[in-house]
């Protein structure tokens, strides 16, 4: 005897929040049902592994339906076959959406393309994540990616208006979509310390002060290219490191305002230039895309590392970053002050946030 | 010309593409109905075209109307080659035909095609425009209203019950004509729609007619169905009760019951007349003592009637009314003088209702059933539907003299239903007889006075079990006893029926599922030998099914069955039986004895320890049972009762009666502690089966409980969540050398594997019941067996049933009972003996009112108390769910109060950027039920019938995720497309939603498959019960009371 056909339909969809998560993850069903008997829900409910089984066919027949809403989920709310209350449709497309950490690390910064779609084998090698998984986070975020990628204004209202997506989790798709446009590099090994949450972080930065939307908001683009402008702009910064008055007398107020409250404070009276040109060169370099790709590299190798090296407190760090860009105010002879400020300000809080172990 | 229909085309959306090159569609549409076509502009380069056509109108018959859908096609435009379809929808105007309904049909469609599914949606706004006709010949039917629902539907008050409607309607069926040779699967399937269409509208139309030849204006428990008798054609038949109902004024308005139903009643005048004289003698003599002096012929109906069955193997036409002319001059002499003339008077006495006025029920005397095989011929003639009418009418005829031999003038509960195979068709009728009070029947009315007596006799919740037939005369051998509860007349020891436990009936504990399952191996065989060997083969089925539910009564420690419906489906190779009922016990009934077991070599040491074993074993089920179910009746010596009258024996003998082997039962001790024992001999291994498959019944987990009825007897605290589900299951039977116990045994576990699935998908609900419980067997091919079953999940207060102070329930019980009163009582009456009863009905709405200006509404405040009793009784995580169940809920309603709290996801994440987006769905939630009520809601309006017939092909079945894929996404499509048409009509439930038919065919090799879904059910607005009182109490101060149903809809 066996089941030729087995359906259970609810005028209200029955979503299974477990089941749904084990979809998600990619499981099959025999693995799912092989995990939930591990659960130990039969006990709990008395009821059997063919039961069970049956369960979670249905539920995985429910859910590959849903799938192709899912892709554009304002079609959730408008279709009609499945009577699905909204909290439940919010549920659904959130979880849907949601992205494991080690995954999103791996792609992050990457081109979404069809390259990197053939490594996902390797990072689900990698990551432990289940092929399936890798390829719906994958093609999630390409999906984002090409909707949003030519539309005029704030990036992530418009990822929520077309995902429906809770207000963080656009955030980070707003990061994902902002890092692959502009491909930053994040893979390499002296930055695996870093988390998405970190990368993130630094992109909404970047967006808010770095991109054409933080001058015009009626560009198309606007959140997602960097302002190409500024980043020419930004040469004019060198000043502070090729003239040497400049750079002394930059040292000299620094030192100054920070003599006693430092820490470190000799450390950084000896490193001032070092530290200073590493950031302003940084600033310098964007110009070019390569470099732009290679700026949290840089961020690290010429500022975090060798803070770190010289064992500073965070809050040594902060002092120092915030004396480092006021201080500029009282140079007579720097004429770019606004330019600065856009630029110092965004770094500064990157690299506070990039700046721990 | 009495009609102008007007049809507008809005826009559409989510469309397929159908242009590859552009991915887009030039979609326009055509409406057409009867002949007549009208189309849109083409909208070019649009999957969401905005046409938003003139008014286009059609003027036509009322007539047309009724019989013809409104056909809309969605097409996509091609300059180069043939338009491609993209989908169609019909639309069912019959709502706007009648001045209660609805006034127009407006809302987004499902755009259907039978070979892709669900294709988009369209906006479609439809408008009648009636004129008078003052035409008395008229062939239209147009102002009757049709309700699914098997009782007095909620708003309405019976007038009068005028009784039986049938009509039947057949044709060839399209996919069977020639010209289905060279059209597309597509064009057949579309044809075989519309034609149905159309059947059912002339069906609804010639039944309205007779309705109104009655005097009524209603149709109460309309049921209609399909044959698909293949080759022989296609046959729409209904059946139905036809009433004058009379509308009560705005429910949601608290003013005195008793006023409203007095204004505008048209029929009144009938009733005002008082004839004393006619039926002076009438109520008070069924009450006792009446001496119908019928000769007990046939021992039980239910045998006779299938022993009859060969009889009318070949169709003999005519003979059905010749032996009621025979039948009819003896009796009638008899009856005249029973004032039941009313009654007798008809062709057939029966009733589609299930659920009665209170009164209107005096006595039940059993279920009364008839089946007849016939041989299906081509239907030369399709104006001329005699045969299938005359097969009918003798069906009927047997029911009706099986309803007389029990000393009952009517039939109630009815129901008619086939199972078709190949050539052979099985036809079935059952229903409960019953005597009734025939103040609801006719047009002149019995004196209150006399109303009064008679309710003043009737004890309240035993007297419809009291026996309608003589206890010296009997119709069959029973046990007698004098009633429980009354301790004045005689009741018999079970009682089954087909009908819904009655609202005043005095029930002790909780009910439960019980079915009876069994197959029987048939011999493959053609025409006339097949149609023999099916005939020879049901007395056996009929009997054993009868024998298992017996016992499985019994065991679960009950006395009386009610919602009994026996399926007794033929295949190729195979006869099957399902029957299920909702056992129950009857506090008037007697309790039911044990079962014993007895073997049958008392010599052997082993088997004899091996019987005591199995007794132990029942035992134990008994007294588990009885626990489970709460069934505790207070103890009543003897001496009061009084001693049974007949002998024991004669209960065993009415058991024994059919079977072969009758003498050896006479040696059987019977007897078992001190009541009658029902006693199970294992006599060979078969009998040793039945044992253990009694046995393996497991009872549902704690939590849930079980019913086929309207409502759970001994539960009444609803809240308000419901899930209404289809659930199928088609399983292979392995072909080699199949017994009839493997056979047995195989669709035992089927269906108990199907139930048990049911209970841990609907777990979350817990404590929650299964109402409704329908299940549906069919045969598809020779070694398939599907099961389809639909029900509704109703979650109930747990910690409010424990409460013993009764208040909520006698509350909810009063409530129900007024609802009634003022539903179904005569204006006569209500002006006499309604003051002294009315006075309390307003004191408990203002009690309630009351309670709810504490603070919290009802409905909050049996969520917190559910979800408080929860903790201690659930694992862990499904409470975590529900937790967060419950913050979602609130999260998506207060969209923009507070900004913490609105978080549906990570709690806290949410900054106040914007409103949770998806908290603004444009999808209005449309409940559906196959129940009458919506628990916690009061409907307040009917906007019409819902008859919808679909069919879904595919050829691509692997592509579409196998036939459970298939299946699947067409039921839920089925869903949508009901869901769609409520919400247009301005509804936002489907009442007494049934799935008539659901008939699936696949060919894997062909990788194709095909199925045809029937589905009907009754359009309704409600309103939550919560809503009304704080409409009407108070003002809305509290924001979450406003809220709260909003979070239950969503549930």
């Amino acid at each position: 005897m066996t089941n030729e056909l087995d359906i259970f339909v609810g005028n209200t969809t029955l979503i299974d929040e477990d089941v749904y998560r084990l979809w998600l993850d990619g499981y099959s069903v025999n693995d799912a049902v092989a995990l939930r008997v591990r659960s130990g829900i039969l006990e709990q409910t008395g009821a059997t592994a063919a039961v069970l089984q049956s369960d979670t066919m249905d539920h995985y027949r429910t859910f590959h339906m849903l799938e192709r809403l899912l892709h554009a989920p304002p079609k959730l709310l408008h279709q009609l076959i499945f009577q699905i209350p909204p909290s439940r449709q919010a549920l659904l497309i959130e979880r849907y959406y949601a992205f494991d950490e080690a995954f999103v690390r791996e792609v992050l910064g990457k081109k979404l393309s069809k390259g990197t779609k053939k490594d996902l084998d390797d990072i689900s090698t990698k990551t432990g994540i289940t092929l399936k998984s890798c390829r719906r986070q994958f093609d999630n975020f390409k999906r984002v990616f090409k909707v949003v990628e030519e539309m005029r204004g704030s990036l992530v209202d418009n990822i929520q208006q077309h995902f429906l997506l809770s207000d963080r989790l656009a955030r980070d798709y707003a990061a994902i979509v902002f890092f692959a446009n502009n491909r930053f590099e994040t893979g390499k090994k002296k930055l695996q310390y870093l988390s998405f949450g970190d990368f993130a972080f630094c992109a909404e930065l970047m967006i808010q002060n770095w991109t054409l939307g933080a001058v015009d908001s009626q560009v198309d683009d606007m959140d997602v290219d960097l302002d190409k402008e500024f980043l020419q702009d930004l040469k004019e910064l060198k000043v502070l490191v090729a003239d040497k008055d400049l750079l002394d007398l930059h040292k000299s107020l620094v030192c100054t305002a920070l003599r006693g409250k430092l820490g470190v404070f000799s450390e950084m009276e000896a490193n001032f230039k070092n530290l200073s040109r590493g950031l302003v060169n940084v600033a310098a370099k964007l110009t070019h895309n390569k470099d732009v790709r290679d700026l949290f590299v840089d961020l690290v190798e010429k500022f975090v590392e060798p803070c770190r090296s010289d064992h500073w407190a965070l809050n040594d760090v902060r002092l120092f970053l915030n004396q480092y860009s006021a201080s500029v105010h009282s140079l007579d002879g720097f004429r770019h002050q606004a330019l600065w400020d856009r630029y110092m300000g965004t770094l500064r809080g990157c690299l506070l946030r990039l700046y721990h172990d | 010309m009495p009609g102008k229909l007007k049809v507008k085309i809005v826009a559409g959306r989510h469309l397929p593409v159908m242009d590859r090159a552009s991915d887009l569609t030039d979609a326009f549409v055509e409406v057409k109905f009867g002949n007549t076509t009208f189309k849109t502009d083409v909208y070019l380069k649009s999957l969401n075209p905005q046409w938003n056509s003139e008014w286009f109108k059609f003027e036509v018959d009322d007539e047309d109307l009724q019989d013809e859908p409104l056909q809309i096609t969605v097409l996509d435009h091609d300059t180069y080659s043939a338009n491609d379809a993209i989908g169609k929808v019909y639309i069912d105007i019959d709502p706007l035909l009648y001045s209660e309904a609805a006034t127009v049909i407006s809302g987004w469609f499902p755009i259907y095609d039978t070979i892709h599914g669900i294709r988009g949606e369209i906006n479609v706004v439809v408008k009648v425009d009636l004129f008078n006709d003052l035409n008395r010949f008229r062939q239209s039917s147009c102002g009757v209203k049709f309700f699914c629902t098997t009782s007095i539907p909620k708003c309405y008050r019976a007038v009068i019950i005028h009784g039986f409607v049938e009509e039947l309607v057949v044709n060839e069926d399209p996919e069977y004509q020639w010209i289905d040779r060279i059209r597309t699967p597509r064009a057949s399937n579309e044809a075989r729609q519309r034609l149905i269409s159309l059947m059912s509208g002339e069906l609804q139309r010639k039944i309205g007619l007779k309705v109104l030849e009655m005097r009524g204006n209603a149709v109460v428990g309309y049921l209609q169905c399909f044959d698909l008798e293949g080759e022989s054609g296609l046959v729409v038949r209904a059946i139905g009760t036809a009433c004058t109902l009379d509308k009560l004024s705005s429910p949601a308005a608290f003013l005195p019951a008793c006023n409203s139903p007095s204004k505008d009643m048209k029929e009144i005048p009938f009733n005002e007349d008082p004839n004393p004289n006619t039926h002076s003698s009438g109520p008070s003599t069924p009450l006792k003592n009446q001496t119908y002096s019928f000769s007990p012929s046939k021992s039980y109906s239910r045998q006779s009637s299938s022993s009859d069955t060969d009889l009318s193997l070949t169709p003999k036409t005519g003979m059905g009314s010749g032996s009621a002319g025979k039948e009819g001059g003896p009796f009638k002499a008899l009856l005249r003088q029973q004032t039941q003339s009313a009654l007798e008077q008809r062709e057939f006495p029966f009733f589609t209702l299930t659920a009665f006025p209170p009164g209107f029920l005096v006595h039940v005397g059993g279920v009364v059933s008839a089946r007849s095989v016939k041989l299906l011929d081509r239907i030369h003639n399709p104006d001329e539907p005699e045969t299938r009418d005359a097969w009918w009418a003798e069906i009927r005829q047997e029911i009706k003299s099986h309803a007389k031999a029990l000393g009952c003038h009517a039939v109630v509960g009815y129901s008619e239903s086939t199972s078709i195979c190949e050539e052979v068709c099985i036809l079935s009728a059952s229903g409960t007889a019953a005597v009734l009070n025939p103040r609801f029947l006719q047009d002149g009315t019995v004196e209150s006075c006399l109303e009064q007596r008679l309710e003043e006799n009737l004890p309240a919740g035993c007297g419809f079990c009291h026996i309608p037939y003589d206890e010296l005369n009997m119709p069959f051998p029973a046990h007698l006893t004098y009633c429980y509860n009354c301790r004045k007349q005689k009741v018999p020891d079970v009682l089954f029926t087909t009908i819904d436990l009655p609202i005043d009936a005095t029930v002790i504990g909780k009910g439960c599922l019980i079915q009876a399952r069994l197959c029987r191996l048939k011999k493959k065989a053609q025409a006339e030998a097949n149609a023999t060997a099916i005939s020879n083969l049901l007395p056996f089925m009929e009997y054993e099914v009868h024998t298992q539910l017996m016992n499985k009564l019994k065991l679960k420690g009950m006395n009386a069955l009610f919602g009994l419906r026996i399926q007794i489906t033929v295949g190729e190779n195979m006869l099957m039986g399902l029957a299920s009922a909702t056992g129950v016990y009857l506090a008037a009934l007697p309790t039911p004895g044990g079962i014993q077991i007895a073997g049958k070599t008392p010599n052997d040491g082993s088997y004899e320890q091996h019987v005591s074993h199995m007794q132990k074993k029942i035992n134990d089920t008994i007294a588990k049972n009885k626990e489970l179910y709460e069934i505790n009746p207070p103890e009543i010596s003897e001496e009061i009762i009084g001693s049974p009258i007949p002998e024991p024996r004669q209960r065993s003998r009415l058991l024994r009666s059919q079977s072969e082997s009758s003498d050896e039962v006479t040696e059987l001790d019977l007897s078992h502690g001190k009541k009658d024992a029902f006693v199970l001999e294992i006599d060979d291994t078969d009998a040793m089966e039945d044992v253990h498959s009694l046995l393996t019944d497991v009872p549902p987990p704690s939590g849930f409980y079980s019913c086929n009825t309207e409502i759970m007897p001994g539960i009444n605290n609803w809240t308000s969540e419901i899930q209404m589900f289809t659930s199928v299951r088609v399983i292979r039977l392995s072909s080699l050398n199949l017994t009839n116990q493997a056979l047995n045994k195989n669709f035992n576990d089927l269906c108990e594997n199907l139930l048990k699935s049911l209970y841990f998908k609907l777990r979350s609900m817990i404590p929650c019941c299964l109402c409704h419980v329908n299940f549906t067997v069919s045969l598809p091919e020779d070694e398939l067996i599907q099961v389809t079953v639909t029900a509704v999940a109703i979650t109930f207060d747990k910690n409010q049933a424990l409460q013993t102070t009764k208040t909520q329930v006698e509350k909810s019980l009063q409530r129900a009972s007024t609802d009634n009163e003022e539903l179904l009582q005569f204006p006569l009456e209500l002006c006499s003996d309604s003051l002294p009863s009315h006075p309390f009905p307003p004191a408990k709405e203002h009690l309630e009112s009351a309670s709810s200006n504490s603070g919290i509404p009802a409905a909050q405040r049996a969520t917190s108390v559910d979800y408080s009793s929860f903790a201690d009784r659930c694992s862990s995580w499904i409470e975590l769910i529900k937790l967060k169940a419950q913050t979602i809920r609130r999260g998506s309603i207060k969209t923009t109060v507070t900004v913490e709290k609105a978080s549906p996801m990570s709690e806290g994440n949410f900054r106040n950027r914007s409103a949770p987006p998806c908290a603004n769905s444009t999808v209005g939630v449309v409940k559906m039920t196959p129940l009458s009520f919506i628990p916690g809601a009061k409907i307040t309006k009917y906007l019409g019938i819902i008859n919808m017939f679909f069919i879904r092909e595919t050829t691509s079945l692997r592509e579409e995720g196998g036939v459970s894929g298939f299946l699947h996404a067409f039921v839920a499509e089925v869903f949508a497309m009901v869901r769609a048409h409520v919400a247009a009509l301005g509804g936002n439930a489907v009442v007494s939603y049934i799935m008539k038919q659901c008939v699936f065919m696949e060919n894997p090799n062909k990788n194709q498959a095909q199925c045809l879904i029937n589905v009907s059910g009754d359009a309704v607005i409600f309103v939550r019960e919560s809503e009304l009182e704080v409409v009407s109490s108070q003002p809305p101060t509290a924001n979450c009371q406003s809220s709260c149903p909003g979070g239950d809809v969503t549930t």
